[in-house]
């Protein structure tokens, strides 16, 4: 007599959860914040469950992008301490299902997103999953120590498919917040890069890290830093600025330079010395930094119908 | 005769079957409310190839 729990069918049979975490749902909280605040940021109202269904459609058309890095990725993630226990290498979901499960979710998301909003959204959103599955995932991440810099793009598109959830067109102002979140994404994965320290190695992913040693990493931080905060100071003095934004970038770009400049004179000894404290406390900054710009543009967008936010 | 034994993996599939079929009633009902919204908002007097539409009358004076 046969037991039903001694089969492979039974044993790796994967839940409804395993198949959500193929689509990185922390990665879509971002995308989905970012997404509204595009939206909300745009001149033009958007009738509520049209917004609702757009931005539900982008979070499936990103979680889609994450089903798909994950199929391609199996190898490396299997190899590497921090993604070592995603469904895919834990033997909880096969390959091929989570390939089906990205091509099928990209369609629709695609689809919907054209019905719901505009053909120019809908547009964007295919350009993202593409330039994410394909150009990050399938091309650059595997090929160039730049792969972080030119890959975080993919992050960077919601806000701009937001707006043009709302508008159908892009603009300046769209472009700011694609900029913000673009630059922000080197200086935030060189920093775990620096403290989770051989996991890159090991997997053979050619982060600056490996490719040109760590104190070239501290100097790239810094320099991005330098310029993510004249970028970031900047566009509060645009449209889609105001006093509330400006003072939050102020002050969080003040302590995100602090925390670049004090990486920059840090060597390997020292680091190593207090177990990557300033690294790991510069990376939970950056969490935060996004969030509160983002944030700030949010009430900056909803205080100005009543004349209070905006310039 | 069947088999009629209920197993933990059933359970499983049951609660993998209830959230799929959740999910895809939700699905309707967004298409459904979407399909509202867009019919109402619509201004179909202004389509274009429309002869006697509100906008042509306007461009006409």
């Amino acid at each position: 007599m046969t037991d039903i729990t001694n089969t492979p069918a039974a044993e790796h049979e994967a839940q409804l959860g395993d198949y959500f975490a193929l689509l990185k749902p922390r990665v879509m909280q971002l995308v989905v914040f970012t997404a509204v605040v595009g939206m909300l940021a745009a001149p033009v109202s958007v009738h509520p469950i049209v917004g609702f269904a757009s931005i539900l459609f982008v979070a499936i058309g990103a979680g889609a992008s994450g089903a798909l890095n994950m199929w391609w990725d199996a190898d490396i993630d299997s190899v590497m301490r921090r993604t070592s226990k995603r469904p895919i290498p834990a033997g909880k979901v096969q390959p091929g299902e989570a390939l089906a499960l990205g091509v099928a979710l990209s369609g629709l998301s695609v689809m919907m997103l054209a019905l719901s909003a505009n053909l120019l959204a809908a547009g964007m959103l295919l350009f993202t999953i593409l330039f994410y599955a394909v150009v990050y995932s399938m091309w650059l991440k595997r090929a160039t120590p730049q792969n972080i810099v030119i890959g975080g793009a993919a992050g960077a598109f919601p806000p701009v498919i937001g707006w043009i959830i709302a508008t159908g067109s892009f603009s300046v102002e769209a472009w700011l917040m694609f900029a913000l979140i673009f630059m922000w994404t080197p200086p935030h994965f060189w920093a775990l890069a620096l403290f989770m320290r051989s996991d890159y190695d090991d997997a053979n992913v050619p982060m600056l890290t490996v490719t040109h040693g760590r104190p070239s990493t501290r100097r790239h931080i810094l320099a991005y830093t330098v310029l993510l905060a004249v970028l970031a100071v900047g566009t509060g003095f645009t449209a889609i600025g105001g006093y509330i934004y400006l003072s939050f970038a102020i002050v969080l770009n003040a302590l995100f330079l602090i925390g670049a400049y004090r990486i920059w004179q840090r060597d390997e000894e020292m680091a190593e010395g207090d177990n990557y404290l300033v690294e790991r406390k510069f990376f939970r900054l950056s969490l935060y930094y996004l969030f509160l710009h983002f944030g700030a543009i949010l009430i900056e967008a909803t205080l100005r119908p009543y004349g209070l936010g905006g310039w | 005769m069947g088999i009629r034994a209920e197993h933990e993996i059933h359970g499983r599939r049951k609660g993998r079957n209830v959230g799929v079929g959740l999910m895809l009633g939700g699905f309707v009902v967004l298409v459904m409310l979407l399909t509202f919204v867009k019919i109402t908002e619509t201004d179909f007097t202004r389509a274009p190839g429309t002869a006697n539409t509100a906008a042509g009358s306007e461009a006409s004076d």
